[in-house]
């Protein structure tokens, strides 16, 4: 990869940022220029759009033949996400047990280092998933 | 529009061909063709070629030139296109070449399709294969092409019931249909618990629910079908052709259990043969997973959604069945050298509707489809060809 390609990624992959239609209001992520709906309604209308992070595994696979950036990784858990906005992103599940990820389970964005350009040396980051902390249950009154 | 028909077929054998380079595969394949269309050189007036990525597996580009060029064609400057879809490629050619035909712009044009693959390492094979996802939004994050497989695996088993056994058997059923093609890369029969037990590529998909990396070439002759009997006594009639796009990654899709670029390029091919699905008794279809053979014949319209699995293993798709699906062995077991693999499947059609499929021949077969994808579903594109009485 290009030293330039990744630098053009970076903050939809840091910031998790996809972008809004201001013409139908519908989501997307990645940032769009154009909504797949509105078409030219919607040109000059796509406004940035953060999500929050979190969200639910729809499905995921234990890679065991992997490419030669991720080698040091396998076998590693890839996901499909579906983000309590709608929208359904490709990413890691990671800091669990590949057997313990299932369909359902909940799981939150974190960024972490994603690989290493091999000729340029670059680290480059981006959002991995981790799975969602449940939310502490309130202390008893002693 | 006029009607185009197939009057010349050719293909390599498929597989580790450590003898043969790109250009010789392609050369092989298209002479092979023309001489079965009793064709000589200079009657040709287009080559289209499908290639996926010859520029990552043999650093050359510039693939249709090549092809005409060594394939003796220089002196005659005939257009020569070279067209890629991933691993739709082949098909798309097709389509090109008959389009080409059907308009009126070209009367004879040489279809061809390869691709050589083993010159590189299998890991860098997996990551030129993975160029046909989306890199910026799967690949570059860990997703794989057969864990992208893996995931629409895992979905469909969740939304559907499809069982392990039901995809391994997909895999023993090709098998099966490949140890009757000396023309196939594996022709040995494989065991249900040896497909479910082989080594993990990505889960729930192993070793043998992937398709093998393959060089190979395959070509076909197409001609107005008014002008076929000139060259052949056995054409055979392009019906339908369909053809549709989606997003390139998967994730972005409204749902990852179906490829609607199949239901659409289907519809399409259908609605111009003026057929249904009921009416086809064979298909290729691009099994370069065990998923990707589920998925197609119910998104095809062979068989209702979510039953693919099921079907596949009362044995509705084997050979002997009402639709025989791979009867060639299919992208696993015949082999799937990308740019190729279109061709090849059209190659077997017109080898089954010929009657001339030896031991795997579909007897009385009338109508027949071929269904090509481009990574996961980015691009199909479906053909259907049928006999001429
Ligand atoms: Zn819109």
């Amino acid at each position: 990869m290009a030293v330039a390609r990744f630098w053009r990624e970076n903050e939809p992959r840091y910031n998790l940022t996809g972008a809004k239609c201001g013409n139908c209001g519908r989501l997307y992520f990645p940032p769009r220029t154009v909504c797949p709906v509105c078409h030219r309604k919607s040109i000059g209308k796509m406004g940035p759009f953060k999500l929050q992070g979190t969200g639910e595994v729809i499905t995921f696979s234990v890679v065991h033949d992997a490419p030669s950036q991720f080698e040091l990784q396998k076998p590693y858990v890839i996901a499909i996400i579906q983000m309590d906005e709608g929208i359904r992103v490709t990413g890691q599940v990671i800091d669990c047990d590949p057997a313990e990820v299932n369909i359902g389970m909940k799981v939150q964005a974190v960024i972490r280092r994603l690989g290493e350009e091999g000729a340029s040396g670059i680290i480059y980051y981006g959002y991995k998933f981790m799975p969602l902390t449940p939310p502490a249950a309130p202390r008893p009154p002693e | 529009m006029r009607e185009v028909a197939i009057i010349g077929i050719g293909d390599t054998k498929f597989g580790e061909l450590w003898d043969m380079s790109f250009r010789q595969l392609g050369i092989q394949a298209g002479l092979a063709a023309v001489a079965d269309a009793n064709l000589t050189s200079e009657e040709i007036d287009a080559l289209y070629v499908g290639n996926m990525s010859a520029g990552k597996y043999i650093e050359q580009e510039h693939i249709g030139a090549l092809i005409a060029d060594y394939s003796g064609m220089a002196r005659d400057h005939i257009p020569a296109t070279r067209v890629e879809a991933a691993g739709a490629s082949g098909g798309l050619a097709f389509r090109q070449g008959y389009i080409a035909v059907a308009s009126g712009m070209h009367d004879i044009v040489v279809v061809g399709g390869a691709e050589k693959m083993t010159d590189v390492g299998d890991v860098l094979s997996g990551e030129i294969q993975a160029t046909a996802a989306d890199q910026q939004w799967e690949t570059t994050f860990g997703a794989t092409f057969p864990a992208l497989h893996a995931m629409i695996a895992r979905r469909h088993m969740f939304k559907y019931g499809t069982t392990r056994e039901q995809l391994a058997s997909v895999a023993v059923k090709n098998h099966k249909h490949g140890s009757l093609n000396p023309k196939a890369q594996f022709q040995k029969e494989i065991k249900l618990d040896a497909v479910i037990k082989a080594a993990p590529v990505a889960e729930p998909l192993g070793m043998f629910d992937c398709a093998p990396v393959s060089d190979g070439a395959a070509a076909v002759v197409l001609c107005p079908l008014e002008r076929a009997r000139k060259y052949t006594d056995t054409p055979v009639k392009v019906l339908g052709s369909g053809q549709a796009s989606d997003t390139l990654a998967l994730a972005h899709r409204k749902s990852i259990t179906q490829f609607d670029a199949t239901s659409i390029a289907a519809r399409q091919a259908f609605k111009q043969a003026g057929i249904a699905a009921s009416d086809v008794q064979i298909a290729e279809v691009h099994y370069n997973f065990t998923i990707s053979e589920i998925l197609a014949i119910e998104d095809l319209g062979f068989f209702p959604k979510g039953t693919g699995g099921k079907a596949t293993q009362d044995g509705l798709t084997s050979l002997g069945a009402k639709l025989a699906v791979n009867t060639s062995g299919g992208l696993k077991a015949r082999g799937d050298p990308m740019g190729a693999t279109g061709i090849a499947q059209v190659v077997e059609l017109v080898t089954q509707l010929r009657g001339e499929a030896g031991k795997r021949q579909v007897s009385g077969a009338e109508r027949a489809l071929a269904q090509n994808v481009g990574g996961t579903g980015a691009t199909v594109v479906v053909n259907i060809l049928g006999r001429v009485n």
